[in-house]
């Protein structure tokens, strides 16, 4: 086994300054945000989801990854959580394939909304001001997103979680070292 | 900083917890999310909460204002922000417009805030049906189900009393008109500030171990009737030192012949207005 | 002209500069040690350390020194700390059977193997001041020594479970609840409702245990047994798979054995109330186990009427930490919101003339 990467050089501010772009993100929807600290991560996770799951996830979420054992092993010795082949028992989904269908992950209750999954897709791109329209809390008319690598159907899985809400899965969305967010309480259209 | 103790006073776990808690707030508006509220050096009903998402989201770029009662001088702000100052030894400020991050107890700024700003409430009592019904059992099911006759009919009960809304301060909110939500202890004049307001709106409430959040830009309405619409109360007076008759005021009791002058109780902004007319 | 009043922060550092003054008490006479309270104020360490949550001698009686023995703050102190510490798991379920025991009493047995120890009460004293200990250097009587029992002594819980008539708890796989990690839920389970009782506030739980002893709510109890004494702590680090001995803790526990008529499932037997506390704390473990009988009306089908009976309302009300807080909060500045009120109600007058 080669030698493990390692985490965040600093892990108390990297993980401050990386939970801040992901607030950011998850307060203004479709908002492109970059990651400024990023840590060493094996392939094929890229550097935006690496610093999600380092600054969120730890002994108390299961994660569900895809990434394959030298991620597993990475995230597990840094960020400490136990991982699950069960999608709808993860509270962090990882996705550098194709993403899984948000019907099969955790939605939480209509009383306890917030236990819902996150799931996270790496994607092959991010560009703001054209594609999807996005409107709700946290989107003063509008925000244009456009994302290359999703699953086709994506739109309409997200318009039928939108009636579930106020269960649903949020989506952090990243492409290199960029991540956008789509909380569960967007609106999203076809541009 | 203060040694033998982590930046931000929290330990990296406890810190995960609360931003996991803060980004679900996010992403449900208004909705409470419990959290695992930690015992604060400083005691519950005192800023704990607030203290709690303050702490988890500081970091050595921001500068942090505190207020109380609008006031940066008062007691228990000048507390908190030496707390801060000692456990994350950040940059702190008492200018609305300087601050990245705001705690505040009781009171909106003036000032509109920008999105470059988080907005961070101390909440005593974050159930806004608590004084209807006590059990929280019985209001999550409610806010699960949107339920909230019981609040349109305690205000309508007001109407018919007392001829208005007898509440004057703590006014429920409804965000993205579907949850009911309290906007914390401030006065109702400060309600129309939340609606769509450009900054993040957090709200921690240490004790009774929630934290709910209004993002960005997201409409949040004061209850109201058609017949008897929402009124902001402000006292209908001039400030003594700035003379604005816009913002809000303290009624401060000057002698014990009835005396009294009214002056801002946003201290910053009073002092901005001076400095503008002078 | 009105100018306003700054001045806050040197208010706060003279205050503080007061309060040591304060502590301190006239110079003239000597200075209390930690050690001194440590020893001497036993009781009032014992109970730092139950509602501080946190079972460390040394640092409860520095807390009260530090409170100047207010035992509510010295709580508060305790558990600040106790929060900043990591948590690595939880131990095994204490074995009070093989408790060293320093005291054991039941009320329901006249004899019982292991024998009724009264050890050190103050339950046949009579309630005299004792002039002498204000008069320094008292000598000590001498302790007669008590031949030390080896064998464990069985509790009187298990004499009944062994004949049917006491109803048995099953050992939970689950792992238990944490209050100081996962906020309270309802309904709450048992772990959770017994780490509440543990951690609250002595008063609060005699008040609640009286009432039910008074009509407000069905309890009929006999203390089947009250024990003090050592038992050791076992920890099962992850990394190891087995469990090791971490230390030994001073603990108080109270059986309370209660009737009950039975239901379409159980049989009449006898049901049990729980009370365990850190050090001696006999009134505490007594009341939290009238109380823990209540709380279980839901499970066993009995009506809730009474206020030690509503989980929601005990539980939520117990913790003096958070209930010091949030009552003491009262004399923080609420005058904006009273602005709100002064301006509210002048408008309601007006609009009433």
């Amino acid at each position: 086994m080669s030698a493990l990467q390692p985490g965040f050089a600093d892990p108390v501010l990297d993980a401050q300054a990386s939970f801040r772009a992901v607030l950011e993100a998850m307060s203004r929807p479709g908002r492109i945000i970059a990651i400024t600290t990023p840590a060493p991560a094996p392939a094929p996770l890229n550097t935006a989801a690496a610093a999600v799951l380092l600054t969120l996830a730890d002994a108390e979420t299961p994660v569900c990854s895809d990434a394959g054992d030298a991620v597993a092993g990475w995230l597990g010795f840094h960020a400490g959580c136990p991982f699950t082949p069960a999608p709808d028992r993860a509270r962090f989904v990882l996705a550098t394939g194709a993403a899984p269908a948000l019907t099969v992950l955790d939605a939480g209750t209509e009383e306890e909304p917030q236990t819902s999954a996150t799931l996270i897709v790496q994607v092959e791109a991010l560009a703001a001001g054209e594609g999807w329209r996005l409107t709700g809390p946290g989107i003063e008319s509008e925000h244009r997103l456009r994302v290359y690598g999703l699953p086709e159907d994506f739109l309409s899985q997200w318009q039928a979680q939108r009636a579930r809400f106020p269960r649903g899965v949020d989506v952090v969305l990243c492409a290199g070292d960029r991540l956008a967010a789509l909380p569960r309480s967007v609106t999203i259209e076809e541009g | 900083m203060e040694a033998g103790y982590n930046f931000a006073y929290l330990d990296e776990a406890t810190k995960r917890m609360i931003r996991r808690a803060i980004l679900k707030a996010v992403a449900i508006p208004g909705h409470q999310i419990p959290f695992g509220a930690r015992e604060m050096p400083l005691p519950y009903g005192w800023g704990t909460g607030g203290i709690q998402v303050t702490a988890s989201i500081i970091g050595p770029a921001d500068t942090l204002k505190v207020i109380d009662q609008g006031a940066d001088d008062t007691t228990n702000a000048i507390s908190i922000r030496r707390f801060f100052a000692r456990v994350a030894d950040v940059a702190t400020t008492e200018r609305t417009e300087d601050a990245s991050i705001i705690q505040t107890r009781h009171r909106i700024p003036e000032a509109p805030l920008r999105e470059d700003q988080i907005l961070v409430y101390q909440v005593p009592m974050p159930e806004p049906l608590f004084r209807l019904e006590p059990r929280i059992a019985e209001t999550k099911r409610m806010h699960a189900l949107a339920d909230y006759g019981l609040m349109h009919t305690k205000l309508y009960e007001d109407i018919a009393r007392l001829g208005r809304i007898g509440t004057a301060y703590n006014y429920p909110v409804m965000v993205n008109e579907r949850y009911l939500m309290s906007p914390s202890p401030i006065p109702a004049f400060d309600n129309p500030k939340m609606d769509r307001m450009p900054a993040l709106q957090l709200f921690g409430a240490g004790r009774e171990k929630r934290i709910y959040a209004v993002p960005p830009y997201t409409p949040v309405r004061s209850l109201d009737f058609e017949d008897h619409p929402f009124r902001a109360i402000r006292a209908p007076h001039a400030c003594t030192l700035c003379n604005s008759t816009a913002s809000y005021l303290d009624e401060v009791v000057t002698d014990d012949q009835g005396g009294r002058v009214y002056v801002c109780s946003d201290t910053d902004f009073c002092r901005t207005e001076q400095e503008r007319a002078a | 002209m009105y100018v306003a009043v700054k001045g806050g922060e040197a208010a706060i550092d003279a205050a503080h500069a007061w309060l040591a003054d304060a502590r301190r008490g006239d110079a003239a006479v000597p200075e209390l040690t930690t050690a001194q309270i440590e020893q001497q104020m036993t009781l009032a360490v014992d109970r730092v350390m139950a509602e501080g949550s946190c079972y460390d001698r040394g640092l409860a009686a520095l807390a009260l020194k530090q409170a100047r023995g207010d035992g509510i703050e010295a709580a508060f102190l305790l558990r600040a700390y106790r929060t900043t510490l990591t948590r690595f798991g939880h131990a095994a379920p204490l074995d009070t059977a093989a408790m060293g025991i320093t005291r054991r009493i039941s009320a329901t047995y006249k004899e019982l193997p292991g024998g009724q120890v009264l050890g050190p009460t103050f339950d046949y004293t009579h309630r005299l001041l004792d002039f002498a200990l204000a008069a320094e250097g008292v000598t000590r009587d001498a302790v007669p020594e008590r031949a030390a029992d080896e064998a464990a002594i069985p509790r009187v819980s298990e004499l009944l479970a062994r004949e049917g008539l006491m109803q048995r708890e099953e050992a939970a796989e689950a792992e238990p609840s944490d209050l100081t990690r996962e906020p309270l839920a309802f309904p709450a389970d048992r772990s959770a409702r017994l780490q509440n009782l543990a951690r609250g506030d002595e008063g609060f739980l005699l008040g609640l245990g009286y009432s039910t002893q008074r009509g407000y709510g069905n309890a009929h109890p006999f203390v089947g047994e009250i024990r003090q004494g050592g038992v050791m702590v076992e920890f099962t680090p992850p990394e190891l798979g087995f469990a090791i001995e971490i230390g030994e803790i001073d603990v108080t526990e109270c059986q309370m054995v209660n009737q009950f008529h039975g239901s379409l499932t159980e049989p009449p037997q006898f049901t049990r109330g729980y009370g365990l506390v850190f050090g001696s704390g006999e009134r505490k473990a007594m009341a939290m186990a009238l109380v823990d009988r209540a709380l279980r009306a839901a499970e066993l089908g009995e009506d809730i009427t009474a206020p030690a009976q509503d989980a929601e309302f005990v539980l939520y009300h117990s913790d003096n930490v958070e209930a010091t807080g949030f009552v003491e909060h009262l004399k923080l500045p609420h005058y904006v919101d009273f602005q709100s009120e002064l301006e509210n109600i002048r408008a309601m007058r007006r609009n009433a003339v």
